[in-house]
């Protein structure tokens, strides 16, 4: 397909570990993700889902093969790139204002302009009034939703998530992704959302890419048909959602086992 | 002496994952200004009692030194009296000293003191960030940072004494030298502790290298600086001291060095008195500074004792 958003082709890296030797994180890994298509990745306990995300970003340069963002190599950080992290990543020492202008800040926007438009954005993910507070004055689903802020500010049109809702509780996560939803649909950006929870990827997802144990190569990927909009809590109790979760799950099982198994042994060791 | 980097007192980013609700939010039912008054109250009792013992502890720890030397039990002629102490000090203060008014020598002590500061942590977290950033920099002058470090650098006070003289100048030298390689230290480990998702996070928001030092690694690193200059203002102070004992025509050092010439045991305690003073209040203005530089960092725990 010539029009992707994003690829990857036989795509290998490879780390350097303390002790001097060699840590393969993915192998030979393929992967297409059509513009405006919200992906999911799932996979076990380090198979290289994150480093999927590093690649994308430009973050890191793969050690074998080409990746490729709009139709252009990727060698440093291409423009249109969101990035949101799985921990927090705004800045403590900016307030909620200041974390959100950011980004067009550093893109030349002049000051007043940036804040303007960074209290849109804060309204936007329901944090009016809150403006002029510190992260550590927030809980961690309002720290989230200033990430979100400050990564969807600048426009994106590939937005990479890194297990961004991990360490929120079940009500408060349920909530976030309902609103991820309606701001992507809002936007035309393609998503990667990498997850280790695969009733995540198929309820936010149009696509789902399932990743082999590390060193981790794609497995599979599945389309999910399901309707939009979607609203994540019920979306669980339709039937198709049940099919594609077990045909899905049992490509998956075999690799989390895999996974499971090598880290009771490492443990052993 | 060598020195290593000291941890500040909160680290960067290690906000607690789940912080509380705003107090207003937190406080919703009928009691809670009750309670919020019994707790303070509670604490205010707790605040005096600490108070009400810390001046029985230095009663009874000058009140036995007084009674130990004036009985003879312990040699005043070494050990000085409390009583003694103050009467040097009231003569200093109404008399002069034999360098001149007491002021003076309070003030020719804390100019050198903090021109050395100054200098010293200007010049310390200047390289230390830049040694931080810049990794080839870093790697070249490690051996000889640390050998330089190794140095007992008391010594280098002899040494600026012939290069500058007995003015200012001497002293100065000596306490930058003290002050610059504690906050070097600091500096450059709050640098390369920055954390990597911060920094990663404002590459792909666009910052160009000059942003990411201006506004992530500084601001990041400032609270490792910040732990580093309370050590530092003492280490300024001894080496100012440590200057004019090496030759000085004034100075609370100099002071000390007379009165031990003269076997003068309660000018030198004096002395010391003047410079634990000058420290004390130095310290609370730092940490003044400091809560203001730093207000986006959460409050310590009230239940922290001050140290």
């Amino acid at each position: 397909m010539a029009g992707a958003a994003i690829e990857l082709r036989n795509v290998t890296k490879r780390f350097a570990t303390p002790k001097g030797g060699i840590f393969t994180a993915l192998r030979d890994l393929t992967m297409e993700v059509a513009p405006g298509e919200f992906c999911a990745v799932v996979g076990p306990t380090g198979c290289g889902k994150s480093t999927t995300l590093a690649l994308i970003s430009g973050l890191e340069p793969p050690s074998v093969g080409e990746v490729r963002v709009e139709g252009r190599a990727v060698r440093g950080i291409p423009d249109g790139i969101g990035y949101v992290f799985q921990t927090d990543a705004v800045f403590p020492w900016k307030t909620v204002l200041e974390n959100v202008a950011a980004g067009p800040r550093y893109h030349g926007t002049p000051g007043r302009e940036a804040r303007d438009r960074a209290r849109e954005w804060i309204t936007r993910v329901g944090l009016a009034g809150f403006e002029d507070r510190y992260p550590h004055q927030l809980s961690g689903g309002m720290r989230k939703r200033v990430g979100l802020a400050q990564s969807l500010i600048t426009g994106p049109k590939i937005l990479l998530m890194d297990e961004p809702f991990s360490a929120l509780d079940v009500q408060t996560r349920t909530l976030m992704e309902d609103e991820l939803l309606a701001l992507w649909a809002s936007t035309s950006a393609s998503v990667v959302f990498v997850t280790h929870d695969l009733e995540e990827a198929i309820a936010l997802a149009d696509r789902v890419f399932v990743l082999t144990a590390g060193p981790g190569t794609v497995k599979g990927n599945y389309a999910v048909d399901l309707p939009r909009p979607r609203k994540v809590a019920e979306i669980r109790f339709q039937p198709r959602f049940t099919e594609i979760y077990e045909a899905i799950w049992s490509q998956l099982r075999d690799e989390v086992l895999v996974s499971y198994e090598r880290q009771k042994h490492a443990a052993a060791v | 002496m060598s020195v290593k980097s000291t941890r500040p007192r909160s680290s960067v980013s290690g906000q607690s994952p789940q912080s509380d609700p705003p107090p207003q939010a937190r406080e919703g039912n009928r009691n809670s200004s009750d309670l919020a008054a019994r707790r303070s109250s509670a604490a205010r009792r707790r605040r005096l009692n600490i108070y009400a013992l810390r001046v029985a502890f230095a009663v009874l720890w000058i009140g036995s030194w007084e009674l130990t030397t004036s009985l003879n039990w312990v040699d005043p002629f070494f050990f000085g009296h409390p009583s003694g102490i103050v009467v040097r000090l009231w003569t200093w203060i109404t008399d002069g000293t034999a360098l001149g008014p007491l002021w003076l020598q309070v003030a020719v002590t804390m100019q050198e003191t903090v021109l050395g500061f100054l200098v010293g942590s200007v010049l310390g977290a200047a390289f230390g960030i830049l040694l931080g950033r810049v990794a080839l920099l870093a790697e070249i002058l490690s051996p000889f940072i640390k050998g330089a470090n190794s140095i007992p650098r008391v010594v280098l006070g002899g040494l600026f004494a012939i290069m500058f003289g007995l003015g200012l100048s001497g002293k100065v030298a000596t306490a930058t030298v003290l002050v610059f390689f504690v906050v070097f230290f600091n500096a450059f480990q709050g640098v390369r502790e920055v954390d990597r998702n911060l920094i990663a996070n404002a590459r792909i928001l666009g910052a160009d290298n000059r942003r990411m030092t201006a506004e992530i690694i500084i601001p990041s690193s400032l609270s490792w600086i910040l732990a580093s200059l309370h050590i530092s203002f003492g280490l300024a102070i001894v080496g100012a001291v440590v200057g004019e004992l090496f030759g000085a025509t004034a100075g609370v050092g100099q002071l000390i060095y007379n009165a031990q010439h003269t076997f003068d045991i309660n000018g030198v305690f004096a002395g010391m008195l003047l410079l634990a003073v000058m420290a004390l209040v130095a310290e609370g203005i730092l940490t003044a500074i400091e809560n203001r530089l730093i207000k986006w960092r959460p409050r310590q725990l009230s239940g922290e004792i001050p140290i």
